[in-house]
């Protein structure tokens, strides 16, 4: 049984996991990746840090792993309340692990939010962050004439990454105008150099950068060849059309919370000023839940800074409720001052970079929305004419949602279709229905069947073999 | 550098390199297709979350391309169990 | 009338009675099929049930269903497929018991083959290899369950209101004229209850008492597959060695593929409320017990889980019928685990009932006011 165990091992989780172990405790630190540092600092086997912000606050806090106990390569599929966290880990032979812990932090960071448009299943059309992530982790550019597209700054990083590995960015198309957005980031020097860094290497690279723009449909038979932007005007609703040949688009239309886990807890939700579920904290990171914390995007997506603060905090006041170091309070202070900046500057950022309703324009009868089941738009508004009402029933009508991907990839979107039929927006009821995931991984029937009998026993792994 | 199967051909990769990053980077951009409409996929979100990338490496079906590291010798093929 | 409740029980009450020539009015307080029948496998089972008035029920029932999916169109819409349930038993006396249930289900009207050990194989190719024998019931059929509620509702052409909440009845004296909902009151010459799990509550609200408790079950779902299972199977006897820290949970594999590709493995039974977390050992079961029928789903990998809440009542009948105690009130409730299979002769008999045509079944078994008043 551990003090603490911490899922995730992004900039919140990294920081959670080493300052309560530095302050004393047993901390266990469970992560999917093969190397630490999350999405974030996704990073190559020889990374210098030349692709990422702040890698010096990542080396500092990888040099103290050594103070606790890390376990790449752990996907975690549940967790029962007392606590016992389940995984798999092994990328191919995969054996059952569980670890007993007396408290939690979850960490488990977010994904890209995704809108469907036409043609968005086509091969070469990726998230945002999968291009990113190929090219951190793997020094992969995703293709060679690439289109950009979606809204937020995250689109920035992606594109100047992508050109100064040698691809060529068709264009950077931000779908907001977000004119307002530039006196806070004035207001954080940081913020402000990072920003600059990116417009001196979009006009090195010579990539233009448009906004109030959109990708509306992606062409090509197996792969994609092309794509319509379109010129949006405020709600979204395109203007004027033209056709840019490209062989790989990067779309991004902000973040998702990855929840499964804390609904597994059953921690309280709330909405935030994206739209997107989250976990409701209180000033220490503690959930709803007694001996549950939760930090980083799981609370509210605010970027890498923010969670590296609010896991500090989170690994410091399980410490202090463990009873080990009291912290120090002038330290704890600066932190908490630091999260409200940090808070307010991505308040300010959702407020600029939302997502209109226009982007449920595009979408024709047999658009895909939900692409594990390959259930057409079509096909949820038959399941809206049949009594859905939302997106967990519509779920049930037109199987939107029940695949292998388990809604992580339609989920939002399902909910505005689904209510928008309705003539209503998604409520945080309509978002915990597609977000409730008992069975966070795909987990073998052999290794669900040799779950030992008593869940409190440590038996670690439970197959030796 | 190092090398796997896929459907026959050799692919190189660098060592760490995930066997969907091998893949794309080797041109390869599907290499599945869906149970119903027989579409083409291969990589989307690159982070495990989509499920879209699916391969079968040794004989072991519905691995996720993105999150496999490649090993030297590696069969593999695209598709799950439904292909 | 007004119907409460959207599950599959009223949407085949209201498909009936508006056959029948009866106006209808369907509320359901959340979405068509979002309770228990959304959580439910499809199961339209005869095999499955001892010879008394629920295996006479789902004789009726079966015939029924046969009938709805012949209609144009309805039977690809809600996915029915009579694929047939084979039943099979690890031992011989577990075999010898088949084979005396499948006498007195037989004389029910039940069709049942007797499979011996070495045609097994013939029926399901990837069954253990070392069974014993079985039973194949002919009669056995599957449906998409939500598809059946929703389809049927359709086709019944009753006003559907979902998202309004039934919060009392209106009265004439003693007599049930209607119902209040949060969104106005709704008249009505008869109100039936057919709010499954929730019937309890309903029934109150006309000041009657039904005993309707919930029994959860879990339901594992596995990756999409060719298709490896062709019937519904299921273990004549426990599969599993039954630890003691399980008590209260029972369960016996019930394994069937789907038109989607993925095989569904239920099912669990417990008592524990309205209590939706994972329970471990329930899964752990079902997946071992899936396994001894089926050895290659071992390496198969589960991608969902989910839970419902089966309507049962003390002697796991359902209840139907005009309720005595308050005129103008009719129930439809209380099919623990078998609504889906009995909703089509449910809402036949209700429409015999409301019209006063005479019962194809006699309703005396299944009656409101069978239960003391004060248990």
């Amino acid at each position: 049984m551990r003090d603490l165990v911490v899922i995730g091992a992004g900039p919140a989780g990294l920081a959670a996991a080493v300052a309560a172990a530095t302050a004393g405790l047993d901390v266990a630190l469970v992560d999917a990746g093969r190397r630490p540092g999350g999405q974030y600092y996704r990073h190559h086997a020889a990374e210098t840090g030349r692709l990422h912000h702040d890698w010096d606050a990542f080396v500092r806090l990888r040099g103290a792993l050594d103070r606790l106990t890390y376990l790449p390569g752990h996907r975690v599929w549940h967790v029962e309340d007392g606590f016992t966290v389940h995984a798999l880990t092994g990328d191919r032979d995969e054996r059952p692990v569980r670890i007993g812990a007396r408290a939690l932090v979850v960490a488990t960071g977010a994904h890209d939010r995704s809108l469907p448009f036409p043609g968005w299943d086509l091969p070469g059309v990726l998230t945002a962050g999968g291009a990113q992530a190929l090219l951190k982790g793997d020094r992969v550019t995703a293709g060679e004439r690439i289109v950009v597209a979606g809204t937020g700054p995250f689109l920035l990083p992606v594109a100047t990454g992508l050109a100064g590995a040698g691809a060529t960015i068709a264009g950077v198309f931000e779908a907001n105008r977000p004119y307002g957005f530039a006196r806070h980031v004035a207001r954080h020097p940081d913020k402000a150099r990072e920003g600059a860094g990116y417009a001196a290497l979009l006009a090195r690279h010579r990539i233009p950068y448009r906004t109030g723009h959109a990708v509306v449909a992606a062409h090509g038979d197996d792969r994609v060849e092309a794509v319509t932007v379109a010129r949006l005007d405020r709600d979204w609703a395109p203007v004027r059309e033209r056709v840019i040949a490209c062989d790989t688009v990067a779309v991004g239309h902000g973040f998702t919370p990855q929840l499964e886990l804390p609904l597994q807890l059953g921690c309280a939700t709330r909405m935030d000023a994206d739209g997107s579920l989250v976990v409701a904290v209180d000033v220490a990171q503690r959930t709803s839940v007694p001996g549950v914390y939760a930090a980083g995007e799981t609370t509210g997506v605010g970027g890498a800074q923010l969670s590296l603060v609010e896991g500090e905090l989170a690994g410091l006041a399980v410490a202090e409720a463990a009873g080990g170091v009291a912290p120090d309070p002038a330290g704890v202070q600066r932190l908490l001052a630091r999260r409200r900046r940090l808070r307010a500057f991505a308040a300010a950022m959702h407020a600029a970079y939302p997502v209109r309703p226009g982007w449920m324009d595009r979408l024709r009868d047999d658009t895909l929305v939900c692409r594990c089941e390959e259930v057409t738009c079509g096909r949820l508004a038959e399941a809206a004419e049949l009594g859905a009402t939302g997106p967990r029933s519509a779920k049930l009508l037109s199987r939107a949602g029940m695949g292998r991907c388990q809604g992580r990839v339609c989920g939002y979107a399902t909910a505005w279709l689904t209510t928008g039929v309705c003539g209503r927006i998604p409520g945080p009821e309509d978002l915990l229905g597609t977000a409730r995931r008992p069975i966070a991984q795909p987990v073998r029937l052999r290794d669900l069947a040799g779950e030992p009998e008593n869940p409190r026993d440590e038996n670690h792994p439970i197959n030796p073999a | 550098m190092s090398q796997f199967v896929f459907e026959g051909r050799p692919v190189p990769f660098e060592p760490g390199q995930s066997i969907g990053a091998a893949l794309t980077a080797a041109g390869i951009r599907s290499w599945r297709t869906t149970r119903f409409g027989g579409r083409p996929r291969g990589l989307y979100c690159g982070i495990g979350v989509c499920f879209d990338c699916l391969v079968t490496v040794n004989d072991r079906p519905s691995l996720r391309a993105c999150m496999v590291e490649a090993r030297e010798g590696d069969t593999v093929e695209g598709g799950d169990r439904d292909a | 009338m007004v119907i409460v409740g959207g599950g599959v029980v009223g949407a085949a009450c209201a498909y009936y009675a508006a056959r029948a020539g009866l106006t209808v009015t369907v509320v359901e307080r959340g979405a068509v099929a979002g309770g228990t029948t959304g959580a439910g496998e499809g199961n339209l089972l005869v095999s499955d049930k001892e010879p008394g008035p629920e295996l006479d029920l789902a004789v009726l029932s079966s015939a029924r269903w046969a009938e709805l999916a012949a209609e144009d169109g309805l039977g690809a819409a809600v996915e029915y497929e009579p694929k047939g349930g084979l039943v099979v038993a690890e031992t011989e006396e577990g075999v010898a018991g088949l084979a005396g249930l499948a006498v007195e289900q037989r004389a029910a009207g039940v069709d049942a083959v007797e499979v011996p050990a070495a045609e097994l194989t013939g029926y399901e190719p990837h069954l253990a290899p070392d069974l014993a024998g079985g039973m194949f019931y002919p009669q056995d059929a599957q449906v998409q369950p939500m598809l059946a509620a929703a389809h049927l509702l359709r086709a019944s052409g009753a006003e559907v209101r979902t998202g309004v909440t039934v919060t009392g009845m209106l009265r004439s004296g003693d007599r049930v004229t209607g119902v209040r909902t949060d969104r106005g009151d709704l008249a009505a010459g008869a109100v039936v209850n057919a709010a499954g799990t929730w019937g309890g509550e309903v029934a109150a609200l006309a000041g009657v008492t039904v005993p309707i408790l919930p029994r959860r079950g879990f339901i594992l779902v596995t990756e999409p597959l060719p298709p490896l299972i062709r019937h519904k199977v299921y273990a004549a006897e426990y599969v599993a060695n039954v630890a003691s820290d399980d008590e209260g949970l029972e369960s016996s594999a019930v394994v069937e593929g789907t038109p989607a590709g993925t095989i569904l493995i239920g099912a669990s039974r417990e008592r524990v409320g309205f209590d939706r977390t994972l329970s471990m050992a329930a899964l752990r079961r079902l997946a071992r017990q899936a396994i001894r029928l089926f050895p290659a789903l071992g390496d198969v990998a589960a991608i969902r889980a989910y839970c419902g809440f089966r309507p049962y009542c003390p002697d796991h009948l359902p209840v139907i019928g005009p309720d005595p105690r308050a005129e103008g009130l009719l129930h439809a409730c209380g099919h623990e685990g078998a609504g889906i299979g009995l909703a089509a002769a449910t809402g036949h008999l209700l429409a015999q009932s409301l019209t006063g045509a005479p019962p194809d079944l006699d309703l005396h078994p299944f009656r409101p006011d069978r239960f003391p008043e004060h248990p």
